[in-house]
Parts: structure tokens; C-alpha cells; sequence
């Protein structure tokens, strides 16, 4: 059997309490929410928490409030599966809703969250291996050790955003909610992440994530298109979300967001100005895909080669943005 | 700098300025890693007070507190999907789940699926079809079907190959399982419905 690594455990009752624990414990203590993606490092040995903080029986993080005319408030403990099953979200969050469904598989869905999923651990090659073989090639930075063996000579860890709900919220322009020990802010979610996959995450290890804030749905229309080698159950090798709003037929505005290139959610913005100010067709669609390939910088950190990730964002942004027209040809 | 990462490694964890606090009685602490715990579970139906480290994890405890082997252990990481159980009935992996977390929650197990001696129309379903090779999937998939078939009565071949695509056979194909829960969402209708004939014969006519 495969244990788990002896830690401590508890589960407050509310957020002001959960705050002042993690404040106390210091960085070793960890958020267990799903426990989906945690449970599994830390028996390989890749987190080694000195105490679970468990969110299950904090009251108010858990559901989804409001509609899609005054936007939404999802609890940061709603479950994958509650949310992809939401009325609001699959009618008119679309993009969201798809990659709630790409999300691992539905047995993991029923425990995940999406406050987790927010919050996914970066991943790489050289990292979610096994204590025995992460030992073998004496670790790498990210975990036990001190060299990037993706890039030796890289200051910085190099592992990939991977959760598939980041680039769709970041899309929508949705806002987070951080519950801290000195009471809560307000962020977009694009600031929650920072190009360290060490330190990804740009809060407080003692906040907690307590809630998403979706816009008001409005005219928006919304996609995700998610590249993967297996059709079921695998993380993203890249995720493209697209999220625009249109005035009659022109696009008015426009937000195309990759993961998995690099190690927080990228902004395509050359691509977004590009679709912009006219229809939505082939032409510029086209060349968005072309923008946001030159902005797509993949390492040799995850599956498949390099190059041919790098090309298939050229793919996934025209199949993005082909789902939100029903009448567009390409060259 | 091998042996430097090592003591880092096997490094114990270090006692905390915050459990000093709480020692000092300020805020009631977490439990600690090296002591036990008391656990209310209610496993098929039964309940249980069992004393518990915190870091076990639902499956160590069913299967070896409780000797309910029935529940399998495989990859462990959340990939297999065979240690699936129900908890408040809905499945979920209990490799992956704190037992602490399941306190005072219904868990139904592999075992509690059966009515006494009258086996689950998907047990039954599942064996006169040879749904099953080595079966070690099986546990698994049979409490993910449960609680499809609690959903959705009638599901479609779609809806059935998603609800199990987390539980991964390696022995069957696939084609017999899904048989197998279209055969008992069938007998819930019709208890006396036989197999179809594509089943059996491998062909419609």
C-alpha cells in the first residue's frame, strides 16, 4: 500500500478560524479541499504537509448563487461535478462547462472542487514521478532539490499551469475572492497566478480562496478546446479558451487565453486584437490561430514533443473560435 | 549534496510555534500526526467507532480496520478508479479520501450492495454475462454503476460509458460491462428481461 505521509489534521468551522490555523501552522500547512490532486502528491512524497487544514465543514464555501443576468458566485468548495451540472453554467458558460467536462474523470469530478482546480499544483515531467525515481535523478527544484532538468540552466522552475478551469475564468474575467487573516479581498483571477512553477500561486499561504465571481453572462459567448492524449481522463498538453462578445456581427470584444504552455494561464492578446473590430470569419481567425502560435512557448516538460504542441495551438484556437460561429470556412 | 537532500528527506516534521500555542490553550489544534483519533463511520448500513491516525486514508481503513476487502487497492493515485465507493451516494475514490473527512457520512462498499442473500441485479447482471475477467475492476465498477442507475434509470450507452470512464478494465474491452448495466437498468423495468441477442450471439439476427 501506498501510504500517506504522517500528518496532522483538522477541520474548522469557519473561514476566520481556518485563516488563523494556517496562520499559526506556517507554510507547511496545506489547504485539503477535494484532496483530489493533494492526497495523491503527498503519498508520492512530492508535498509533505505538517497539517491538513480541511475545508468540508467550513460553512458558506460550498454552492453556487445568483444567475446568469447578475453573474455568478460559485463556493470555492463546490464540487466539479455540482458545477458542470449547474443549470447557469451550461447554458451560458458554455466555455467553462466544457472544460469543467475535461476536468480528470467523473469519479474525481465528484470529489474535486473548483476552488481546487484553481489552485492545481504546476506539473511536469520531472515531478509527478514517484519518490523512487524523482530519488534516482537526485529531484529537481521544484521538489527536494536544486537544478531544473528541463532547463539546467533556468533560475526559475519551469513546470506548466495545467488546470482547465484558470484559462476559461481568466477568459470570462472572472474575479476571486481571498479570504486572509486580515479579512477578504478581491482579485482577477489572471493575478492569482505568477510564471514561478514553484511559487505559482500569488496569495498568501495563509488565505483561502472562498469564492469565483462570474461576470453577468450577457452577449458573451464562450469555448474551450483542450489537447490531450487520452480522450477521457488526462491533463491538458494545452487548453485554449476563448471568450468573446459580439455588437450585431462584429466582434466587440475579445479574450483567448492558452494553458499548459507555460507556468501560469497566457494571454494571446496580438490574437484577441486581431479578431477585434470585424466579424468573426475564417480569415481572422486564422490569424489569431497564427498570433497566439507565436506566443505559445512550450518546454519539453509534458507530453508529447515540443513542436508539435507548439503547432497544435494553430489547431485548437481556430477549433475555439470555429464553436462560436456556426458559419465560418477556412482558407 | 546526495546526503544532503536525504536528511532533508527523512527529515521529521518540526514542532511549530503554532502548536506551542495551542498548548498554551489559545485555539483547539489540529490532531496530532502521531496520535489517534476516534472516527464515527457508517459502512453499509453498520455503524463503527474506530481510533485512527489522521493520514489513513478511507481505503486503508475499510480494508484493514474493517476487513471489508472487498474494496480493491489499485494504482492509489487516483488513476484506476477500482477502490471506488459510495460516500453519501455518490462515488468517489476513497484512495483519495481523508477517512477523517468521511466522519459521520454514509460509506456503501462493494459489500453492502448485495440484499442479504440476494445478490444486486447489477451483481447479477454482471455474472451471468462474464462481465467480468479477473475482476478486479469489478468492486468498482459496480458501485459506479449503482449510482448511475440511481440517476438515470434508463441510461443510453453514452451515459454509461461516462459514468464509468474512471474505472479502468483491462481484462473485458469494455463491451460486457456496459452489456451487463443495460441488462440490469433492463430488469428494473422488466425483472424477468433476458439478455439481447447481440449479447449472446454476437450479432442482431
Amino acid at each position: 500500500m501506498m501510504r500517506l505521509p504522517p500528518c496532522g489534521y483538522i477541520a474548522p468551522a469557519t473561514l476566520a478560524e481556518a485563516t488563523a490555523i494556517l496562520r499559526d501552522e506556517g507554510p507547511e500547512a496545506a489547504i485539503l479541499a477535494g484532496g483530489t490532486d493533494l492526497l495523491a502528491k503527498m503519498k508520492r512524497r512530492q508535498q509533505r504537509p505538517s497539517t491538513l487544514v480541511g475545508l468540508r465543514r467550513v460553512v458558506g464555501l460550498r454552492g453556487v448563487r445568483g444567475g446568469p443576468r447578475s453573474g455568478l458566485r460559485i463556493g470555492a468548495m463546490t464540487t466539479l461535478a455540482e458545477l458542470e451540472r449547474h443549470e447557469a453554467v451550461r447554458a451560458h458558460y458554455p466555455g467553462l462547462h466544457q472544460a469543467l467536462r475535461s476536468i480528470a474523470t467523473p469519479l474525481l469530478r465528484n470529489a474535486g472542487t473548483i476552488g481546487g482546480n484553481l489552485c492545481l499544483d504546476t506539473r511536469c515531467n520531472y515531478y509527478d514521478q514517484s519518490f523512487e525515481w524523482r530519488r534516482a535523478i537526485n529531484f529537481c527544484m521544484k521538489c527536494d532539490g536544486d537544478v531544473c532538468w528541463v532547463a539546467p540552466g533556468s533560475d526559475v522552475c519551469l513546470a506548466v499551469a495545467s488546470s482547465d478551469a484558470a484559462p476559461v475564468l481568466c477568459a470570462f474575467g472572472a474575479r476571486l475572492v481571498l479570504a486572509g487573516p486580515r479579512g477578504e479581498r478581491t482579485i482577477e483571477a489572471k493575478d492569482l497566478y505568477r510564471r514561478d512553477g514553484i511559487r505559482f500561486l500569488a496569495k498568501d499561504p495563509a488565505e483561502i480562496l472562498a469564492a469565483v465571481l462570474l461576470p453577468p453572462a450577457g452577449r458573451l459567448r464562450s469555448s474551450y478546446s483542450k489537447l490531450r492524449r487520452r480522450g477521457s481522463f488526462d491533463f491538458p498538453v494545452l487548453g485554449v479558451a476563448a471568450c468573446l462578445r459580439f455588437d450585431r456581427d462584429v466582434v466587440a470584444d475579445a479574450r483567448l487565453w492558452l494553458t499548459a504552455v507555460s507556468m501560469a494561464p497566457v494571454q494571446a492578446e496580438e490574437a484577441e486584437r486581431a479578431l477585434v473590430g470585424r466579424p468573426l470569419t475564417g480569415a481572422s481567425i486564422d490569424e489569431a490561430a497564427e498570433c497566439a502560435w507565436a506566443r505559445a512557448k512550450p518546454v519539453d516538460n509534458t507530453d508529447f514533443t515540443v513542436r508539435w504542441r507548439k503547432e497544435m495551438t494553430r489547431h485548437h484556437v481556430r477549433q475555439a473560435l470555429g464553436a462560436l460561429t456556426s458559419s465560418v470556412r477556412f482558407a | 549534496m546526495a546526503r544532503l537532500v536525504k536528511r532533508r528527506v527523512n527529515a521529521r516534521p518540526r514542532r511549530r510555534a503554532g502548536i506551542l500555542a495551542r498548548q498554551a490553550g489559545r485555539r483547539p489544534g489540529p490532531v496530532d500526526p502521531h496520535r489517534r483519533v476516534f472516527l464515527r463511520l457508517h459502512v453499509n448500513g453498520a455503524d463503527h467507532t474506530i481510533a485512527v491516525a489522521p493520514h489513513r486514508t478511507l481505503l486503508e481503513i475499510l480494508r484493514e480496520d474493517l476487513g471489508l476487502t472487498g474494496t480493491k487497492h489499485g494504482c492509489e493515485l487516483g488513476e484506476c478508479g477500482t477502490c471506488t465507493v459510495l460516500l453519501d451516494g455518490i462515488p468517489v475514490l476513497s484512495c483519495l479520501a481523508l477517512g477523517l473527512e468521511c466522519d459521520d457520512r454514509p460509506v456503501v462498499t462493494v459489500e453492502g450492495l448485495a440484499d442479504g442473500p440476494t445478490p444486486h441485479p447489477l451483481q447479477e447482471a454482471f455474472t451471468e454475462l462474464g462481465a467480468a475477467q479477473c475482476g478486479y475492476c469489478t468492486p468498482g465498477i459496480l458501485c459506479a454503476a449503482k449510482a448511475l442507475l440511481e440517476a438515470d434509470p434508463d441510461p443510453n450507452r453514452d451515459a454509461i460509458r461516462e459514468a464509468l470512464s474512471g474505472n479502468l478494465c483491462r481484462c473485458t474491452g469494455y463491451i460486457k460491462i456496459f452489456e451487463a448495466v443495460e441488462l440490469a437498468a433492463k430488469r428494473r423495468r422488466e425483472p424477468r428481461a433476458a439478455p439481447s441477442r447481440e449479447t449472446l450471439f454476437g450479432r442482431r439476427d
